[in-house]
C-alpha cells in the first residue's frame, strides 16, 4: 500500500521513538551493570559487579532456587494440563462441563485471595519455607490456563489419526503420549514458554511462603537486596540484570511463541 | 543480532495465519462420519471412567492449592484474627469497614487513577502504533513488535528497580529536566504526594503498550487488505481509515486488551512494594499492598482478606462489564 513520504517518515520517526523509549531503562541497566561504583574509578567496562553480586549478594543461591521452581512448574504444571485438557478435548464423561469450569475459575480469581489463606494452611501443616510451597501452589495457579489451552489443541485434532491408532491396538495413554502430545509440539511450546515466564517472574506467592527469606527466589532476592544495599546502584543493577536475563534471553529467541502464546490465549480466553 | 533480527522479520509474516489456522481447527473436527455410540471419543465397551485419570492429578492439585484457600479465604473474612490465638465471628463487619473505613477506601481510589495509565494510555498508545504499522509498510516491523513487547516480558521488581533509579532524586529524569531548564518540575517523584501514583502509573504505560500494540496487530492482520485499498482510494487519511476502518474491526481486540490491562492495574503488588512500600504516607497503598500488609504484617488477618475479595469481585466486574459492552456493540 502507498502512503505518502511525510506520512512514511512520520511513522518511522514515531516507532523510532517509542523503541527508544521502550529499550532506554533496559539499556540503562545494562550500562549500569558494567559500569564501577566508585567515584573517580576509571570508567570502562567491568564485569565485577556480576561476581560480587553473585557471592556477596547471593545471588547465586537465588538463581539456583528459580530454576528449581521453575523447572517443576513448568513440568509438573505441562504434564497435568495436557492429561486433563486430553480428556476434556476428547473424551465425554459425567460431569465434564462442570469439572472443566472449576477449573476455569482458577482463570478469574486472583492469586491475591488465595494467597494469604494459603500461608495459613501451609504454615498449619508446616509447608512454609519449602519447595513445596512454591510449587504446588504456583502450578495450581497455572492448570487453569494450561487445561484450558490443551483442551483447545486436543479438540482440534483429527479423529481419524485417534482411529487408525486404536484399530493398531493403541490405549489412550499411548494415543496421548506418543501421538497426539508429539503432533501438539508447537502448542505446548507456547504453553511452556508462558509457563516459564509466569513462575520466574512471580513475587507475591514466594514473598509470603518463604517468611524465613531461605528459600528466596531471584525476583524477591533483587527486591531484598534493594532494601539493604541502597549505596550500591551497580550491584544492584548486576542483580537485576542476573533476575531479567533469562527470561529476556529466552525470549529474543523464542519471540514467536512468547507473542502468540499472549496474543493467543488472550483471545482464545 | 543478525540472526535475531531476521527472525524477527520472517516471524512477522507468521501469526496471522497460523492465527486463523488454529481458530479454524478449534472448532470441528473434519466431517468424520458420526455413528452413534462412537462420538464418546472411547472405544467401544470402554468405559468413560477411564477420563477421571487423566483429571484427576489436575483437580486434586487445584482443589488443596487454589480451591481449598479461596473457601477458607472466604471463610476468614467474616472474622476477626491476629493469625495466631483463636478467631472472633465478627459476621460482615470487616465487608462494611471495606465500605466505609477511608484508610481501606483510600486503595481502591489509588488503583482507579492507575487504571488510567496501566490500561487507558496503553490501549491508546498501541492503538495509535499498530494503526501507524499498519497503514505504511514498515520496513523491521518484526524487529520493532519485538522490542515493543519485551518490557512485558522483564520481571516486575526488576522494572521496579530500574525506574526507581530513574525517578530518583539525582536520576536522568531530573537530570534531563533540569538540562531543559524545567529545574522547578525536577523533584523526588516517588517522595511526592501528589505525583508518586502518576510516577508508578507511567511505569504501567511503559509496561502495557507493548502488549496492546502486539495484540492490535493482530488483529488488524486479519482485515482484508481490499478494505484498506478502497478506503484509500476514496482518499481517506490516516484518522479516517482509523475510526471507521481500524476501530471497528478491533472490538475483539480491545476487550481483551482492556480486560487484561485493567485486571494488571487493580493488582498492582510488585511495583508498589519495591518502588514506594505505599508511601509516601499512605500515597501510593494499592488493594493488593494493603491485603498483603494488612494481613501478614499486620496480623489483621481478617480484615486484609476481605480486601482481598472485595478486590476479587471488583476485577470480576470489571471484566465482565467491558466484555459486556463489546459483545453489545457487537451485536448491534
Amino acid at each position: 500500500m502507498r502512503t505518502s513520504r511525510a506520512e512514511r517518515t512520520t511513522t518511522y520517526v514515531v516507532l523510532v521513538l517509542a523503541a527508544m523509549l521502550a529499550l532506554y531503562p533496559i539499556g540503562l541497566i545494562l550500562v549500569k551493570a558494567v559500569q564501577p561504583d566508585a567515584i573517580g574509578a576509571a570508567s570502562g567496562v567491568d564485569l565485577g559487579n556480576f561476581a560480587e553480586a553473585w557471592d556477596q549478594g547471593e545471588f547465586g543461591s537465588y538463581l539456583r532456587t528459580s530454576v528449581i521452581v521453575t523447572a517443576c512448574v513448568v513440568v509438573g504444571a505441562t504434564l497435568l494440563s495436557s492429561l486433563a485438557g486430553y480428556a476434556f478435548g476428547t473424551m465425554r464423561f459425567r460431569g465434564s462441563t462442570a469439572l472443566f469450569y472449576l477449573l476455569l475459575l482458577g482463570l478469574m480469581v486472583p492469586s491475591e485471595a488465595v494467597v494469604i489463606p494459603l500461608y495459613f494452611q501451609l504454615r498449619s501443616v508446616g509447608l512454609l519455607d519449602t519447595y513445596t510451597a512454591l510449587v504446588l501452589p504456583q502450578i495450581a495457579q497455572s492448570l487453569a490456563f494450561g487445561t484450558f489451552w490443551m483442551r483447545a489443541y486436543f479438540r482440534s485434532t483429527s479423529r481419524e489419526v485417534v482411529e487408525a491408532a486404536r484399530l493398531d491396538g493403541a490405549g489412550h495413554l499411548r494415543i496421548f503420549w506418543s501421538i497426539l502430545l508429539p503432533m501438539g509440539r508447537p502448542a505446548v511450546t507456547t504453553m511452556m514458554v508462558l509457563f516459564f515466564m509466569w513462575t520466574w517472574n512471580e513475587f507475591l506467592l514466594p514473598l509470603v511462603v518463604i517468611p524465613s527469606g531461605d528459600l528466596l527466589t531471584a525476583p524477591l532476592g533483587l527486591a531484598l537486596f534493594q532494601g539493604q544495599y541502597t549505596a550500591g546502584t551497580s550491584l544492584l543493577a548486576a542483580g537485576a540484570v542476573m533476575v531479567a536475563f533469562p527470561v529476556v534471553v529466552f525470549y529474543l529467541f523464542a519471540q514467536r511463541h512468547f507473542i502468540r502464546g499472549m496474543v493467543d490465549g488472550a483471545t482464545k480466553g | 543480532m543478525t540472526s535475531h533480527a531476521s527472525s524477527a522479520a520472517a516471524d512477522a509474516s507468521i501469526p496471522p495465519r497460523t492465527d486463523r489456522r488454529q481458530a479454524g481447527a478449534s472448532g470441528e473436527p473434519p466431517a468424520a462420519p458420526r455413528r452413534p455410540g462412537r462420538r464418546t471419543g472411547g472405544a467401544p465397551g470402554e468405559p468413560g471412567l477411564i477420563a477421571y485419570a487423566y483429571v484427576a492429578p489436575a483437580l486434586v492439585v487445584f482443589a488443596l492449592f487454589l480451591l481449598a484457600p479461596l473457601v477458607y479465604a472466604v471463610q476468614l473474612s467474616f472474622y476477626e484474627w491476629d493469625g495466631l490465638g483463636l478467631g472472633t465471628w465478627v459476621g460482615l463487619d470487616n465487608y462494611v469497614a471495606v465500605f466505609t473505613d477511608p484508610e481501606l477506601r483510600a486503595p481502591f481510589g489509588h488503583a482507579l487513577v492507575l487504571v488510567v495509565f496501566f490500561s487507558l494510555l496503553p490501549v491508546t498508545f498501541g492503538m495509535l502504533l499498530a494503526a501507524l504499522m499498519t497503514r505504511t509498510r514498515v520496513r523491521g516491523a518484526g524487529f520493532f513488535r519485538t522490542v515493543l513487547f519485551l518490557p512485558q516480558v522483564v520481571a516486575l521488581t526488576v522494572v521496579a528497580v530500574v525506574w526507581r533509579q530513574i525517578y530518583a532524586p539525582t536520576g536522568p529524569l531530573n537530570d534531563a529536566l533540569r538540562l531543559v531548564g524545567l529545574d522547578g518540575f525536577a523533584r523526588g517523584w516517588l517522595g511526592d504526594r501528589d505525583w508518586v501514583l502518576v510516577a508508578i502509573g507511567l511505569v504501567g504505560t511503559w509496561v502495557g503498550t507493548g502488549l496492546c500494540t502486539v495484540l492490535f496487530l493482530a488483529g488488524l492482520s486479519k482485515v482484508g487488505r481490499e478494505l484498506y485499498e478502497s478506503s484509500r482510494l476514496d482518499g481517506a487519511g490516516f484518522w479516517a481509515e482509523l475510526r471507521f476502518i481500524s476501530l471497528p474491526s478491533l472490538r475483539g481486540e480491545l476487550a481483551v486488551a482492556l480486560t487484561l490491562t485493567m485486571v494488571a492495574a487493580l493488582r498492582t503488588f510488585d511495583l508498589v512494594y519495591v518502588m514506594t512500600g505505599g508511601g509516601p504516607g499512605n500515597a501510593s497503598r494499592v488493594p493488593s499492598y494493603e491485603v498483603y500488609d494488612r494481613a501478614i504484617q499486620e496480623g489483621d488477618v481478617g480484615t486484609g482478606i476481605t480486601v482481598a475479595l472485595v478486590l476479587t469481585v471488583v476485577i470480576l466486574a470489571a471484566t465482565w462489564l467491558v466484555n459486556r459492552i463489546a459483545d453489545d456493540r457487537e451485536a448491534a
